[in-house]
């Protein structure tokens, strides 16, 4: 058994190294779990290849007295985030309201898929890509646009500058996952109590939708000698509530199962770091709003630093982060070509 | 014929190793190197296509240019100031030449890996000394700069060393000599030192190429702080790299760790010959 994060699970059954766990009763769960987590462990040809473990649905955490200080109202849509980057920057130029780190393909892929953008689809040997796709073009224009206007910081994440800057009052936000508010109660200790959390600001206003970065699922691998124990304690360790509610209370995962997530007890939880905020409750409802259907590349860490080097790289030169994204396809296409899949374009 | 067979005896324990821990790794990554391993399709015969694609690969051309430039610049630094060191402290005119000596050189005793951090520090853009003085090196353009800096830091002591002890070598007569005909410490250092030092300036160039066309420790650490200068190909082992571990192409890898080792091969040769050439 290996502990597999979603946007892994391609990368590894592209080469058959996953078992497919529906002969072990693994159809049966699926109603345990949210659903698009459920899509995200979903082979082309409807194996399961694991049982989802945590989640990553995104949010928008935010210094709630640097907000209070500068006069901003929390944005519910990306035009206001913008408007607020601006007044923030303008009112004093030390402060960006968030980083868009030009290296966190993490982050990136989960504000493509809220805006709608659908930049791998997979079929066996034959791969869709458009990492350039409207969606694709419209997320990067807007983020190089601020980039450019250098109201929001491009500085690479988790990384001693990135640290400190969030101990420091540099960012104002962080768009982040479920899982975020407790590493950041862990890495940014004395800013303690100054912070809430909100869902993502959204492209239409009244409209309600979010992305995924990160999470993790129990995978089977092939090459095991006892398979049929291997999966049902892959299903147990995370279908059962009890094992699932340890991993949220003690290994502070983000849970992946309805029960759980509709657990009273659970969502009622405070969190002191964000104020005494009820995070779960919050994160809960945007699990929720997870866009269905996105698919992950069969060879994802190809892509990003693909990405890395074309729209990273303009978001932190400040050049035409949109267009980028047309060499991030450009590189991706001939490298699916060239590993011998059959590339459909757009 | 007894001591010809023990002579063999004598050569075996490292016969062994040298064959399994040198050649048999280079014989099979010469192996993989003919072949193309796919995603879909599997692993067919691909012949030298692994070795044309890489002549033509302006990625690997780039970083080649670049660890080429790196060469030409750092090295002549590097080695200038280990001479005048070695030179210092040969002179006998230094106080505390020993605290000198053990200063330079301690940098490389620091791990590569514990030096690039260090500097990283030191380079840090929002908290580093260098950036209170509104000064970032962590830019495309001072990127290269920065690690030559870091190599010099770490290396210079290094060379200091290989010249110091070949000073020492030289026979007090030649010095006696040079004093018997007025010549000063300037003077024995450009006419007697320095010829002498020659054989050993020449091992340490040598070694400065094969340094150099391998950088790889610094470029990769550095990575993590400026991901967007410092690219998956920066230098040609940076880019063997990332092809074996991050694009699954462990052929197409082998094939450019190849090509990179046959280079280091001319390029030290070219400078043992040119060396050899002006001396005649």
């Amino acid at each position: 058994m290996a502990q597999v994060e979603f946007q892994y699970i391609p990368t590894f059954s592209i080469t058959k190294s996953l078992v497919d766990l529906r002969p072990y009763g693994a159809d049966a769960n699926k109603s345990k779990f949210v659903d698009w987590t459920w899509g995200q462990v979903t082979g082309p040809n409807g194996e399961i290849f694991a049982y989802p473990q945590d989640t990553g649905p995104m949010g928008m955490v935010y210094r709630a007295d640097l907000f209070a200080k500068y006069k901003i109202d929390v944005p519910k849509t990306w035009d206001e985030f913008a408007a607020a980057a601006r007044k923030l920057h303008a009112a004093d130029g030390k402060v960006y309201l968030t980083d868009m780190a030009a290296n966190e393909t993490g982050a990136w892929h989960g504000l493509m898929w809220q805006a709608g953008s659908k930049p791998y689809t997979v079929n066996g040997t034959t791969v869709g890509l458009a990492v350039n796709d409207t969606a694709s073009k419209k997320v990067a224009d807007y983020w190089g646009g601020l980039a450019k206007e250098g109201v929001v910081a491009t500085d690479p994440d988790f990384t001693d500058t990135w640290f400190q800057g969030l101990n420091s009052g540099k960012y104002a936000a962080w768009l982040t996952a479920a899982w975020g508010p407790v590493f950041l109660g862990g890495s940014a200790k004395s800013t303690a109590g100054k912070w809430k959390a909100a869902p993502l600001p959204q492209w239409d206003a009244g409209s309600n939708v979010s992305g995924n970065w990160g999470g993790s699922t129990t995978a089977v691998i092939k090459g095991t000698a006892n398979p049929i124990a291997a999966a049902k304690f892959a299903e147990f360790l995370n279908s059962d509530p009890e094992s699932a509610k340890m991993f949220n209370t003690v290994q502070n995962f983000f849970p992946a199962t309805t029960a759980l997530l509709a657990d009273p007890s659970f969502a009622a939880q405070k969190s002191e770091f964000f104020g005494g905020q009820q995070l779960n409750q919050l994160f809960g409802q945007i699990g929720d709003t997870v866009n269905k259907g996105w698919q992950w590349p069969p060879f994802l860490d190809q892509s990003n630093q693909d990405w890395t080097e074309t729209v990273g790289k303009a978001l932190a030169d400040k050049a035409d982060a949109a267009g980028a994204t047309d060499q991030w396809q450009q590189r991706v296409t001939s490298y699916a070509k060239d590993q011998g899949f059959t590339v459909n374009a757009g | 014929m007894t001591a010809k067979r023990a002579g063999y005896v004598f050569v075996a324990p490292f016969l062994v190793l040298f064959l399994l821990l040198f050649m048999f790794p280079l014989g099979y990554a010469a192996y993989l190197s003919l072949f193309k391993d796919q995603l879909v399709g599997g692993t067919v015969f691909a012949g030298l296509a692994n070795y044309t694609r890489a002549l033509s690969d302006p990625q690997l051309l780039q970083g080649a240019g670049r660890v080429g430039l790196f060469f030409l610049i750092q090295v002549p630094i590097m080695l200038l100031i280990s001479l005048a060191a070695a030179l210092a402290i040969d002179s006998g005119l230094l106080r505390a030449a020993r605290v000198f000596r053990l200063g330079v050189f301690l940098p490389y005793a620091v791990p590569s890996v514990v030096a690039a951090l260090m500097w990283g520090y030191l380079y840090g853009p929002s908290f580093g000394p260098l950036a209170r003085f509104g000064f970032d090196p962590l830019t495309d353009t001072l990127m290269l700069p920065a690690l030559g800096n870091i190599v010099t830091w770490e290396f210079a002591g290094y060379n200091m060393i290989i010249l110091y002890a070949a000073l020492r070598t030289v026979p007090a007569e030649r010095y006696e000599a040079a004093a018997v005909d007025g010549a000063g410490p300037w003077r024995t250092a450009w006419s007697i030192k320095i010829p002498a030092l020659r054989p050993a300036l020449l091992l340490c160039l040598v070694f400065s190429v094969i340094g150099s066309f391998q950088l790889f420790a610094e470029p990769n650490l550095v990575q993590r702080l400026a991901p967007n200068v410092i690219n998956a190909a920066y230098t040609p082992n940076l880019y063997a790299y990332s092809l074996a571990f991050t694009s699954q192409q462990v052929n197409y890898a082998a094939a450019v760790s190849f090509l990179l080792g046959l280079v280091i091969l001319v390029v030290s040769y070219a400078v043992l010959y040119t060396a050899n050439r002006s001396r005649r």
